[in-house]
């Protein structure tokens, strides 16, 4: 009898659970101090003017894998996901993305200006609304370098200098350029070296000369952790992560800007979505992709807004106080020799390079 | 019997060797955390060789070699390791001096039976210090968490405040977090949710199975458990892939032609899921109790005019229960660790705790993951403890002697 009590009173209370929460949405995206930012800037606003209840799932890592099973299984369950630019890309020629028309669909910049012109070279797809620009650049514990802090990318590969351990992405995208760079190929002929086999492999060999001494991560959360443990000297990882190390867990880490990989996050709403919940997510990325919502996400994390219009309006952290300007990857001191990431050239090359890159690490 | 024990002094060639053997395996603990592992080995030697010379052959007094043990360790632990290094060394001065004594007197003998040679003696001690080993080595990652989880810092590292047993160091910040977080709090209503109902339905699917399946009459009952039990020996990325594709569509129809809300529907999907894996659990406990259970029982209920469900009820189950129960652990268990089958099945609004822990150690080391870890462990040792004290209490209550 006591069985059939704790029974009825589970399903009563799974229903009361699906009774409460009617309008809801949910966005896909990154995790951590990221989520936390967009929560502070989007999210809890929106919730604030409209009620709908936001629900943060964070898959952005798999996203195109995901996308593409729930679409087979007709069965797509987020409304608006956060993507980096290559991701978009490709799942808009898969047709697993809705495009989007910038200029009725997103919110024009104060003055008037057309979305299309404020967001400007930005928008690099369809399908792909911009939110903030970030950099994939390398930190350092200044404990552990010696009186000669590193300056610039080449002594990520100068075992003599700085010896110990690093860590790098277990990806091909961003070593190969860096490898190539400091075997003395030209930046502007970095692309064109690494079309070829010769070059692939010239960039391996390059990297084979710190192999033994590269720890390999991929979640950005993994090079915080080892330069928190001083497990690794320098390492790279997106610049608000090593943001959030050296000014808000005050950890003995500084940061190279140099030859930072620059590169493009933004939104993408999965295609079939019903109607109803369609006309959502756009009222969503029409209020969270508007100039004052991306000048205000930069109070929370050190990434560029993607609007032209935002970046005036980009003032000091919400809880630290400190000038946020000076961290951004758009700051003129610290883009001073960025390094362009080019999307189209790793969308033609990267299942090839891929697999040369994975068959030379388990070697 | 311990009178006929022989307890007499040993020599020192017996004594010498073996405690510096034992100084030399914790001056291998101590010497790699150090650095040099070698060192750590010479050093530990040397140091317990010399407290039992000193204390064998000047001292020859117990009590004041106690003390002298533990002052020299302890200081000589607050030159290496400050405050921490005080106990740590207060420790490992009582533990030689322990130990010294213990050979030395031939107490080791005491508890044995005297006509056990040398090598049974050697063999019996040997035996208990394998099994402690296995113990540290199951329980050591458990209990590294939990200090872990104290931490002022957001990464998952004993920061030299913690070492130094610094107030500063430590912090509840991550339980706050926990308790405050909506995403944690939401994660971990749902898991509360969703695993007793998946445990409720298991276990009555489950049990109906097996008293079905110990029936003689029943055909081809290998291969009824066979399939019944496969989803415990099917790997589980394999079912989780083929229940999304399955439950998909379910659910679509659900919400199509049912109407039902989203929301529960995801919840549905992902009890039915956790319950199809906790069946087999429940099959193997109460198949396993059935084995002992006499039918004869159930024949005189009926020739006194039961009915089958009254029978079932009144005496068929209360002599299962145990097997009843611990299959219901193990299927709540299993829902309540489940994140591969989750991850599939559900979306984010039944986002559950081990999804959240999982994608915490993905995204943002954070130790919220650890403070979250330790109040489950508590948790956990707290349901074990009640389960075993109702357990001995019914026990008494029916006259048995706890065992």
């Amino acid at each position: 009898m006591k069985l059939t009590k704790i029974f009825m009173a589970s399903t009563a209370l799974a229903f009361a659970a699906g009774a409460v929460a009617a309008e809801e949405m949910t966005i896909v995206s990154w995790g951590g101090a990221y989520s936390k930012s967009q929560m502070k800037a989007y999210h809890e606003p929106y919730s604030a003017k409209t009620g709908v209840n936001i629900i943060n799932d964070d898959s952005s890592a798999e996203a195109v894998s995901k996308l593409r099973a729930m679409n087979e299984a007709g069965n797509v369950t987020w409304d608006v996901v956060d993507v980096v630019a290559s991701d978009a890309i490709r799942l808009c020629d898969e047709g697993l993305a809705e495009e989007i028309d910038f200029n009725t669909q997103l919110a024009p910049a104060p003055d008037g200006t057309s979305a299309e012109d404020d967001f400007g070279a930005l928008l690099v797809s369809d399908c792909f609304i911009p939110q903030i620009v970030y950099s994939t650049t390398f930190g350092y514990r200044t404990d552990l370098v010696g009186d000669t802090p590193p300056t610039e990318i080449c002594d990520v590969f100068d075992l003599e200098a700085y010896p110990g351990k690093r860590s790098l992405e277990k990806r091909p995208i961003g070593n190969m350029e860096w490898a190539l760079l400091c075997d003395g190929v030209a930046k502007d002929e970095i692309y064109e070296v690494l079309e070829t086999s010769e070059g692939q492999d010239r960039a391996l060999a390059k990297l084979d000369t710190i192999k033994d001494s590269v720890i390999w991560w991929s979640a950005g959360a993994d090079t915080p952790q080892l330069l928190a443990d001083g497990e690794v000297i320098m390492g790279s990882t997106f610049n608000g992560r090593l943001f959030s190390v050296i000014e808000e867990q005050n950890q003995p880490v500084a940061m190279l800007w140099d030859a930072q990989m620059f590169d493009l996050d933004g939104w993408i709403i999965p295609a079939g979505l019903s109607e109803e919940r369609k006309a959502r997510a756009l009222d969503y990325i029409y209020f969270a992709t508007d100039t004052q919502r991306l000048a205000d996400q930069a109070k929370f994390i050190s990434y560029g807004p993607a609007r032209a219009s935002s970046a005036p309006l980009v003032s000091t952290h919400a809880e630290l106080g400190i000038e946020m300007a000076p961290h951004m990857p758009t700051d003129p001191a610290n883009a001073q020799n960025t390094f362009l990431y080019n999307y189209e050239f790793w969308a033609d090359y990267r299942d090839d390079i891929d697999a040369k890159f994975q068959a030379w690490l388990a070697k | 019997m311990a009178a006929l024990t022989p307890i007499s002094r040993k020599p020192m060639s017996l004594v010498l060797p073996t405690v510096a053997a034992a100084g030399g395996l914790l001056g291998l603990f101590v010497g790699t955390a150090n650095g040099s592992g070698l060192m750590g080995v010479v050093v530990g030697a040397c140091l317990v060789v010399a407290l039992a010379m000193i204390f064998i052959s000047v001292l020859k007094n117990e009590g004041l070699a106690k003390w002298i043990s533990i002052a020299v360790m302890a200081v000589l632990g607050f030159i290496f390791g400050g405050t921490p290094g005080v106990i740590l060394g207060a420790i490992f001065g009582w533990l030689f001096h322990w130990f010294i004594y213990w050979l030395y007197e031939g107490r080791y003998r005491a508890r044995l039976l005297p006509y056990l040679t040398p090598r049974q003696v050697l063999w019996h001690y040997t035996f208990r210090v394998i099994c402690g080993s296995i113990f540290v080595f199951l329980i050591t990652p458990i209990l590294v968490v939990m200090p872990l989880s104290f931490n002022a810092q957001d990464f998952f590292t004993f920061t030299p405040e913690m070492l130094r047993l610094d107030p500063e160091g430590y912090s509840l910040k991550h339980y706050r977090d926990f308790f405050t977080n909506n995403e944690w709090q939401r994660s971990f209503k749902n898991s509360l949710i969703i695993a007793p109902i998946a445990t409720v339905i298991s276990v009555s699917l489950g049990t109906l199975a097996a008293i079905g399946l110990s029936q003689n009459h029943v055909p081809f009952k290998r291969a009824i458990m066979a399939i019944l039990i496969s989803p415990m020996i099917v790997p589980l990325i394999i079912s989780a892939t083929g229940m999304f594709f399955f439950y998909s569509q379910i659910g679509n129809w659900m919400e199509g032609t049912l109407g039902l809300n989203k929301t529960f529907v995801g919840y549905v999907k992902v009890v039915l899921a956790h319950a199809v894996l906790g069946i087999p659990f429940v099959i193997i406990t109460v198949t396993a109790t059935l084995v002992g259970f006499d039918n004869s029982l159930t024949r005189a209920a009926a020739n006194m005019g039961a009915n089958p469900v009254t029978t079932f009820f009144k005496v068929q189950m209360p002599l299962i229960l145990p097997g009843v129960i611990s299959g219901g652990l193990f299927a709540f268990i299993t829902s309540f660790d489940e994140v591969v089958v989750v991850l599939f099945v559900g979306s984010a609004s039944q986002k559950t705790l081990p999804w959240q822990m999982f994608t915490g150690l993905r995204e943002q080391i954070s130790p919220t993951i650890l403070a979250v870890a330790t109040i489950l462990v508590v948790i956990s040792i707290a349901l074990l403890t009640t389960v075993e004290m109702l357990r001995r209490r019914s026990e008494r209550l029916r006259g048995m002697s706890p065992s």
